[in-house]
């Protein structure tokens, strides 16, 4: 359902008042829970819990010609769906600008974090590559899909194998090797929404539908310097050069906090295996 | 900002942009059109409305309703490109539309619909930023109410250095490292509100430290300013 004007005009009052509805603080982000191995079918998969917000990621490889200009390199692609089973406000048909973005946005993070070496998903140059496909589904929409869809995305790929192949470099579908992808770094994105000149991160269906603007940063913290490797504004209200700053400063202090955690949880898992 | 003195491989100093061409007027047909390029790259615009929205559901009681539309012609690249929409022309769409829409006085003109068209006939990088400086021409044109001008530039930042305007070449640009070959460019397109100083598009891919954005963000405010000017320049040329 549309966020009613009522609760819109509540949520700014709160605001005001330095409150949240769930009395977090404005940069405070909701319990993240990371479950593995959601299909044993897929190569790597995880269901990421923010709040109530639920996305599953699969990681699904195969073996393909590879692309002209680049003869020697993996490929990587990320789709998202944003099926009707996770909100009334989401349909049936062929995917809208809310999905193709969301899907953009994660895609360009491990892209251009270069956190999989794609030279060593070369299999034969010019003639065999390894494909990447990670495929998102949103179970419950309830807000900041961006940075939990992009913590689903990288822990499916941190935690995904191999799959086995024969001599003629076929894909044996279903056997797995122990192998992991060649990942060197964990990139994790945060995003801010503005409501009227408040900064809120990751937000609730109802705070998000109060923002006029969003600015996404993507963020490797695996190196001893941080870089900023991605970004992406959204939303119709421009920003303020200090604004972009500001929102950088903070992102990148929530999102080390945010990456810890992650990288724990992985390699606690990645261990246990 | 401490001045460079690096030379580009076409011989522009850092805060150089290409040639600039804007014409305003180029179809007839439309309400408002325009042509703007950057060097190689051409883009015009067509602005159709604000004109009534049917189906009648998607009416907005309140405001008029702003849709962009990216489209890359299939002979406007090396390499044919196939035509009709891709995820990567629905995002540009998206942003472009979000660049623009802030200076529109949208609440005028109830239940209609403004339809902004742009086409891409050479692309030699910064398409979107052509695009979007096009698009603002071809609304001014219409004579729809804007608060302030849009212009778009790309920053880039080639190894060390930030630049402004990117070329494809500019884009491309490699850097060996521990004998891997490495991209090591930075594109950052921005889209520049001429009196606010507001940005309303900001894109980036790339790798690049805060300073460095910083610095990029400032040569952005700089730079656009002699876009605006190219822009206000054609607008007088209407007779």
């Amino acid at each position: 359902m549309e966020t009613s004007i009522l609760t819109k005009k509540r949520i700014e009052e709160l605001l005001e008042k330095g409150k949240r509805l769930d009395n977090r603080a404005f940069n405070e982000f909701r319990q993240l829970e990371i479950e593995y191995d959601i299909s044993n079918k897929a190569e790597g998969s995880t269901l990421v819990k923010l709040g109530d917000t639920q996305i599953i990621a699969g990681v699904k490889m195969d073996l393909m010609e590879p692309f002209r200009d680049s003869p020697n390199e993996g490929v990587l692609m990320v789709n998202a769906e944003l099926s009707p089973i996770a909100s009334e406000r989401f349909e049936m048909g062929p995917p809208q600008i809310n999905s193709i973005e969301l899907a953009r946005i994660i895609d360009r993070g491990i892209r251009e974090s270069h956190c999989i070496d794609m030279k060593k998903l070369c299999v034969k140059e010019g003639e065999k590559v390894w494909a990447i496909m990670v495929d998102l589904y949103i179970l419950n929409a309830d807000g900041n899909l961006l940075d939990a869809g992009n913590i689903a995305a990288v822990s499916a790929l941190q935690t995904a194998v191999f799959p086995k192949i024969n001599e003629e470099n076929k894909v044996l579908f279903g056997e797995f090797t122990k192998e992991n992808l060649p990942i060197s770094s964990l990139p994790i994105t945060i995003t801010s929404y503005k409501i009227d000149s408040r900064f809120l991160m990751d937000p609730t269906q109802e705070e998000e539908d109060c923002a006029k603007a969003r600015l996404s940063t993507n963020f490797v913290f695996d190196d001893k310097e941080t870089y900023i490797h991605a970004m992406q504004k959204g939303g119709e209200e421009p920003f303020s050069e200090n604004e972009i700053l500001e929102i950088i400063d903070e992102s990148m202090k929530q999102g080390q906090k945010i990456y810890n955690l992650v990288k724990a949880s992985i390699d606690k898992h990645n261990k246990s295996k | 900002m401490t001045p460079k003195t690096i030379k580009r491989e076409d011989g522009r100093n850092y805060d150089e942009l290409r040639e600039m061409k804007a014409k305003v007027g180029v179809i007839k047909n439309a309400d408002g059109s325009a042509m703007f390029s950057f060097g190689k790259t051409k883009a015009i615009a067509a602005v159709y409305g604000p004109r009534l929205l049917l189906p009648q559901h998607l009416q907005n009681p309140e405001k008029c309703t702003l849709r962009c539309y990216y489209d890359m012609a299939p002979f406007s690249v090396t390499e044919r490109k196939r035509p009709g929409p891709s995820r990567r022309s629905s995002e540009i769409s998206y942003v472009t539309k979000n660049s623009l829409s802030h200076v529109i006085k949208l609440e005028n003109a109830p239940n209609t619909v403004i339809d902004v068209y742009i086409l891409i006939l050479q692309a030699d990088a910064s398409t979107r930023c052509a695009g979007i400086n096009a698009a603002a021409l071809a609304l001014a044109n219409a004579g729809i109410p804007m608060d302030e001008m849009v212009s778009a530039v790309s920053i880039g930042k080639i190894g060390d250095e930030v630049v402004a305007d990117l070329t494809k070449e500019e884009e491309d640009f490699t850097i060996e490292k521990n004998g891997k070959i490495e991209k090591a460019a930075t594109d950052i397109p921005m889209a520049v509100l001429s009196k606010s100083k507001k940005i309303s598009l900001l894109q980036l891919d790339g790798k690049i430290k805060k300073e460095d954005l910083k610095e990029a963000i400032e040569l952005a405010k700089k730079v656009t300013d002699k876009i605006h000017k190219i822009q206000i320049e054609a607008l007088k040329q209407i007779k």
